[in-house]
């Protein structure tokens, strides 16, 4: 399995260090020396294109739908070249009422319009793809033990199943406990989304899907709900009246409690937010250096670091989704728990 | 500071891909996987546990075996042992049956040779007897055939009879 993991994850570095080069070093040459590591946080954060690649003045770029919401015109949908300069290809063109700014978020020109923005950025196409590979993966997984069920799975279902195991037995059965059924299927869920993300998220050129605040933010959410809606008496009595402490102790604990319930899903999102998204910054702060130094010695020196830094944010990859679906199931151990451990 | 404000589009477009991910993969993907992985661990813990009873069944039948092995072949060696002792026993027994037989024999023998001698001798005195008076008889005979023979020795009878 490792040495599975160490051959691909080094065929993803070199296919992304030959993909990132070609592509920064050329369209990094007409920007100036500030430009240079521009890129970098263009690439954390969300986009309404997805650009690919810059090859001279020819831009690689898919252009997202753009779709607004609002009270009084309804869904309205553009393409994201609507908003672009037709010759430099630079957002900053009005449409219809709204443009995309400098930092690629859609605003009104009438700033007191108030709409939704649901557009298709590059985050929200990750995700399709996410989604439509998780299920492609794992539908053919269960038709393998459909198609034979008492056998050792083969294909896909050998790589889902080993995963699957670990998530239910080192995952949910310890934390949970003997409700631990209920929750596996989500536990699965979330750790095969996270993980999927992560590791998509490390092809070049992908979007940075996982180390985006708004997922990591609506998982949280996810787990905050599972917690609460499944926590029994015990649970919220030793929220609200902490048995054991005298009261004018509680004045203090339960306010405390109740501030736990909401650090609990926040920590999981700055987590998950934090690793993922330092991760890329310094596999690209790497690649950076080559085009501030512009020095082919540099330039080894990098490409060697971010091959590691890759091998190291695989490892990174696997362990957040392990731990976010740890915290998760801890989280719900601690709610359906029949038994006051304090 | 946008790289920490979640952007609302994305925060709805999340909560539906993963509600929709959320259900459909509980409903028709983890449920099979789940219950095809708990019948297969049970199948195999149950196809473990035969096999470990089997084995234990073939250790005790082998036991068994080998027990009624050592009692066959000790019940053999009584066997043998106690026909030895009998056919030991038995020609003993033929061996004393026939000497006391042999002795009976010499000793039947010996009264009937006995018996058989008396008789003979018996016989032989008869027979002595017999002759004895026919010669005494002829000679007798002989001796008184003259007159003055006969008187002389009706003399003779008559004084021993008057001694008398």
């Amino acid at each position: 399995m490792f040495r599975k993991i160490l051959c691909i994850s080094t065929l993803l570095s070199v296919f992304m260090l030959a993909l990132s080069t070609a592509t920064f070093a050329s369209s990094e040459v007409e920007g100036g020396e500030e430009n240079k590591t521009g890129f970098i946080m263009h690439h954390i954060k969300d986009s309404h294109e997805w650009h690919f690649a810059t090859f001279g003045h020819t831009h690689v770029t898919l252009p997202l739908p753009v779709i607004i919401y609002s009270a009084d015109r309804g869904v309205e949908v553009y393409s994201s070249t609507d908003f672009q300069d037709h010759e430099t290809h630079a957002f900053g063109v009005e449409h219809n009422g709204y443009y995309i700014n400098e930092h690629d978020k859609l605003h009104a020109v009438d700033e007191s319009r108030s709409y939704i923005d649901l557009s298709i950025t590059k985050n929200v196409a990750m995700l399709i793809i996410v989604f439509v590979l998780l299920l492609w993966m794992i539908f053919s997984a269960v038709r393998n033990y459909k198609r034979n069920p008492h056998g050792a799975p083969k294909g896909i279902a050998s790589i889902v199943e080993p995963m699957v195991l670990f998530v239910r037995d080192e995952i949910a059965k310890p934390n949970i406990g003997p409700k631990y059924r209920k929750f596996t299927p989500y536990l699965l869920t979330i750790f095969f989304f996270i993980l999927m993300g992560n590791l998509l998220g490390l092809v070049p050129g992908a979007a940075n899907l996982t180390g985006n605040i708004a997922v990591t933010a609506t998982l949280a959410v996810f787990t905050f709900f599972m917690t609460n809606l499944n926590g029994n008496k015990e649970y919220w009595k030793h929220v609200v009246a902490t048995p054991g402490v005298p009261l004018p102790l509680l004045l203090v604990i339960v306010p405390v409690e109740i501030i736990g319930l909401f650090t609990k899903p926040f920590a999981l999102m700055v987590r998950l937010f934090v690793a993922i998204t330092a991760g890329h910054i310094v596999i690209l702060s790497f690649i950076g250096l080559i085009f501030v130094f512009e020095s082919y010695a540099v330039g080894v020196a990098s490409t060697v670091m971010v091959v590691f830094i890759n091998l190291i944010e695989i490892l990174v990859a696997a362990i957040q989704a392990y731990v976010f679906t740890l915290f998760s199931a801890m989280y719900i151990g601690q709610a359906v728990a029949e038994h006051d451990h304090h | 500071m946008d790289l920490i404000i979640p952007g609302s589009g994305l925060i709805i477009w999340q909560i539906i891909g993963f509600g929709i991910l959320l259900f459909i993969l509980g409903k028709f993907a983890w449920k099979p996987i789940l219950s095809a992985l708990d019948e297969r661990e049970t199948a195999i813990e149950g196809a473990l546990k035969a096999a470990e009873n089997a084995r234990n069944e073939m250790a005790n039948l082998k036991a068994e075996n080998e027990k009624l092995l050592q009692e066959a072949r000790l019940e053999r060696d009584q066997i043998l042992k106690s026909a030895t002792e009998t056919s030991a026993k038995l020609i003993e027994e033929a061996r004393t049956e026939a000497s006391k037989a042999g002795a009976k024999l010499i000793e039947d023998a010996k009264a009937v040779i006995e018996t058989e001698k008396k008789a003979a001798l018996a016989e032989v005195k008869n027979q002595v007897a017999t002759l004895t008076l026919q010669v005494t008889e002829k000679l007798l005979r002989k001796n008184l055939e003259d007159d003055k023979a006969q008187k002389e020795l009706v003399q003779e009878f008559v004084k021993d009879l008057k001694l008398n």
